[in-house]
């Protein structure tokens, strides 16, 4: 069995070896602590042995050092918990396994159809019985070149085109895009706007957070958490349906403010939605927080370290279960952010009870800003006043043929934006969203590159599933929360 | 020359202070944003991660093939296609963009992954969408896009695509 712990011939060279006195692929900048679990593999008794071993390869007898002393980088790289595999082949097991002889592991696929992947992802898991070593995820199954669709359309029509994007959180995606449009327009928004755009965007991150716990509960087994999840969903996508007249891809957010005022008794619908869902949370609480098997199954699984999570650009609530208190409404505010009060959730230990407890605390968090809003809404302009942006009201079409004219110009040809380039960024319900706008001057975007955060984020799976159990993957992928439509665009 | 008190081999790279657009409003930060060229890319990138810059926030392609006359600072030759990096450190919570210049007859830089990892699925991104090739990536193959596809849709030169539209009472294409 002490075969198991053989390092890949070409990277694990021991590093005693005379003639090899160099380690061959050093990384002193590899910021990557060793990964915990590189113990969890060694077979029983192969700690008896520390000194490497010897193995038969293509190029002849070569002495391997034991996978537990090597470089943290190199495993990163070659063995770690990324499968470098290319996507069609058929997978031959002696090519992939460098940890154990080859009858051992296998490769199976989990998805693209798989209910638990929420959407078209798939992943190619390589295990050992019940054991995740790597993981490949493959993604592109929804690519429909919104860049490239981003690109052909003009600023105006933008937001119809991003808010399908991340589909649970299409105001936050049409915020995003009209806050780069902005920026390059260099145009100063009225205060009302900001606070209606803040408005939704919290509803919104509100609905998003409930379906994660709808859909989070129903991948653990609990089919009431996804029947509760849904219903108080349906109150916040009622209260958008009434104010933007979609339940989802609202095109409400537009470049200059939004589409319309708020309706009239917004506070009251509002005010009840807060109640309301603030009072389930408690329910949710008493159904999931405290209840032993859903903590079994989710404390100390798919743990990341800080340290990790930053190198691998993971931003969101999966940052913050780290413990690192990074939320860009808070360090770098934009909209009003500044004037509403409100904690950054935090997390210890990057596991998925962290994540979570975090997503079920930004519940609250968001309902909290939310009643601050309804307090603060200032009176005002809900678009900004620049002819240029904005085209004139309905009432005035009637009037004046120049108004018509205006109108028809703002919404077939566009408005110019200025030349540059500019990089905004919002904080979505799963991570930092970002739009990098380049601009030559005509009315759309020359190119439009959309940050999506689950598709970042997605790269912490492999190292959040490694070494944990088959069944766990599920739970796993569920915290990290990926909206396909935004990982493929 | 030294950018974020690590020395940076090969000149000094161009840098212009403005990110464009407006800095008033909260939430538009300026961004400085630096111009290496490809031989101080991965210094310049490194130095600032020394300086700070713990994540890799955005790495992305733009193809300036229609639009050659775009503003540069000085010094900095245009090229067809750019790569646009942008850092973030969480303790200064302050942005840089890093736009190296790459050309169309060696679209070849070098990759940032051994600086940050994440920025793997970026990287092959950029390649799958604009054929950059990212010199030292572990996996530099296509992602979004089918792995027997041909072509990178997102350059300039590559078509759309379009349906024609057909009226009603119209002759048909006959």
């Amino acid at each position: 069995m002490s075969d198991l712990t053989a390092a890949p011939e070409a990277h694990g060279a021991d590093p005693q070896k005379e003639d090899g006195a160099d380690p061959p692929e050093a990384h002193p900048d590899t910021v990557l602590p060793p990964p915990r679990s590189g113990d969890e593999f060694l077979a029983p008794g192969a700690g008896d042995e520390p000194q490497g071993l010897v193995a038969e390869t293509s190029e002849g007898e070569q002495e391997l050092s034991l996978r537990s002393h090597t470089e943290a980088g190199e495993l990163r790289r070659e063995v770690g918990a990324v499968l470098r595999l290319p996507e069609g082949v058929a997978v031959d097991p002696s090519d992939i396994d460098v940890e154990r002889t080859d009858d051992q592991t296998m490769i199976i696929n989990m998805g693209p159809q798989h209910p638990s992947t929420h959407g078209v992802l798939r992943l190619m898991l390589e295990l050992d019985g019940e054991t995740v070593l790597r993981t490949k995820p493959v993604i592109g199954y929804l690519h429909t070149g919104m860049e490239k669709t981003g690109e052909e359309l003009t600023y105006v029509q933008g937001s119809t085109n991003v808010t399908r994007m991340d589909y649970l959180a299409p105001l936050h995606n049409e915020l995003v895009l009209s806050m780069a449009v902005e920026a390059l327009l260099g145009v100063e928004m009225p205060p009302r706007s900001d606070w209606i755009r803040m408005l939704m965007v919290e509803l919104n991150r509100v609905s998003s957070h409930l379906m994660w716990m709808a859909t989070n509960g129903m991948d653990l087994g609990s089919t009431s958490m996804m029947i509760y999840g849904f219903r108080e969903r349906e109150m916040v996508l009622a209260f958008f349906e009434k104010t933007t007249g979609l339940r989802m891809n609202h095109n409400f957010i537009r470049p200059g403010g939004t589409a319309a005022d708020l309706p009239d008794g917004w506070e009251d619908d509002v005010t009840v939605i807060c109640d309301t869902v603030m009072a389930r949370t408690s329910e949710y609480d008493e159904l999931l927080t405290g209840q032993p098997v859903f903590r079994k199954r989710n404390e100390g699984v798919g743990a990341l370290s800080a340290e990790e999570a930053l190198a691998l650009s993971l931003t969101g609530p999966v940052l913050r279960s780290t413990g690192v208190p990074w939320d860009l409404r808070r360090s770098m505010p934009y909209l009003r952010y500044d004037e509403v009060e409100f904690d950054v959730i935090v997390g210890t230990f990057g596991d998925n009870f962290d994540r979570y407890s975090i997503r079920l605390n930004e519940i609250r968090e968001s309902l909290r800003i939310i009643r601050q809003i309804v307090e603060k809404m200032p009176v005002g302009d809900y678009r900004v006043q620049d002819k240029k942006v904005t085209p004139p009201p309905r009432g005035r079409i009637d009037e004046s043929m120049e108004a018509l004219i205006h109108h028809f110009k703002v919404f077939t040809e566009g408005f110019k934006v200025p030349e540059g380039e500019v990089y905004v960024a919002v904080e979505s319900p799963r991570g930092e969203l970002g739009c990098y706008l380049v601009s030559d001057g005509s009315p759309k975007p020359y190119r439009m590159h959309i940050r999506g955060p689950s598709f970042v984020n997605l790269q912490g799976l492999p190292l959040m599933m490694r070494g944990g159990l088959l069944a766990d993957a599920v739970a796993v992928c569920s915290t990290i929360d990926p909206v396909m439509g935004e990982v493929d665009r | 020359m030294t950018v974020g008190g690590t020395e940076v081999a090969g000149g000094a790279p161009a840098v212009s202070e403005s990110g464009g657009g407006s800095s008033r409003a909260p939430g538009r930060p300026d961004q400085a944003v630096i111009f290496p060229t490809r031989n101080q890319y991965a210094g310049v990138v490194r130095s600032y991660r020394d300086d700070g810059f713990e994540m890799c926030a955005d790495l992305c392609g733009v193809d300036y093939l229609s639009h050659p006359g775009r503003r540069l600072p000085q010094g900095v030759v245009a090229e067809r296609f750019e790569v646009v990096v942008n850092l973030l450190s969480l303790s200064q919570a302050r942005r840089v963009r890093v736009r190296v210049q790459v050309p169309e007859s060696d679209p070849v830089v070098d990759s940032l992954f051994d600086l940050y990892p994440g920025t793997e699925a970026m990287e092959r991104e950029a390649y799958d969408l604009f054929g950059i090739f990212f010199a030292g990536h572990p996996d530099m193959t296509r992602i979004l896009m089918p792995e027997d596809w041909e072509g990178h849709p997102l350059r300039k030169d590559y078509g759309v695509g379009r349906v024609p539209v057909q009226f009603k009472e119209a002759p048909g294409p006959r």
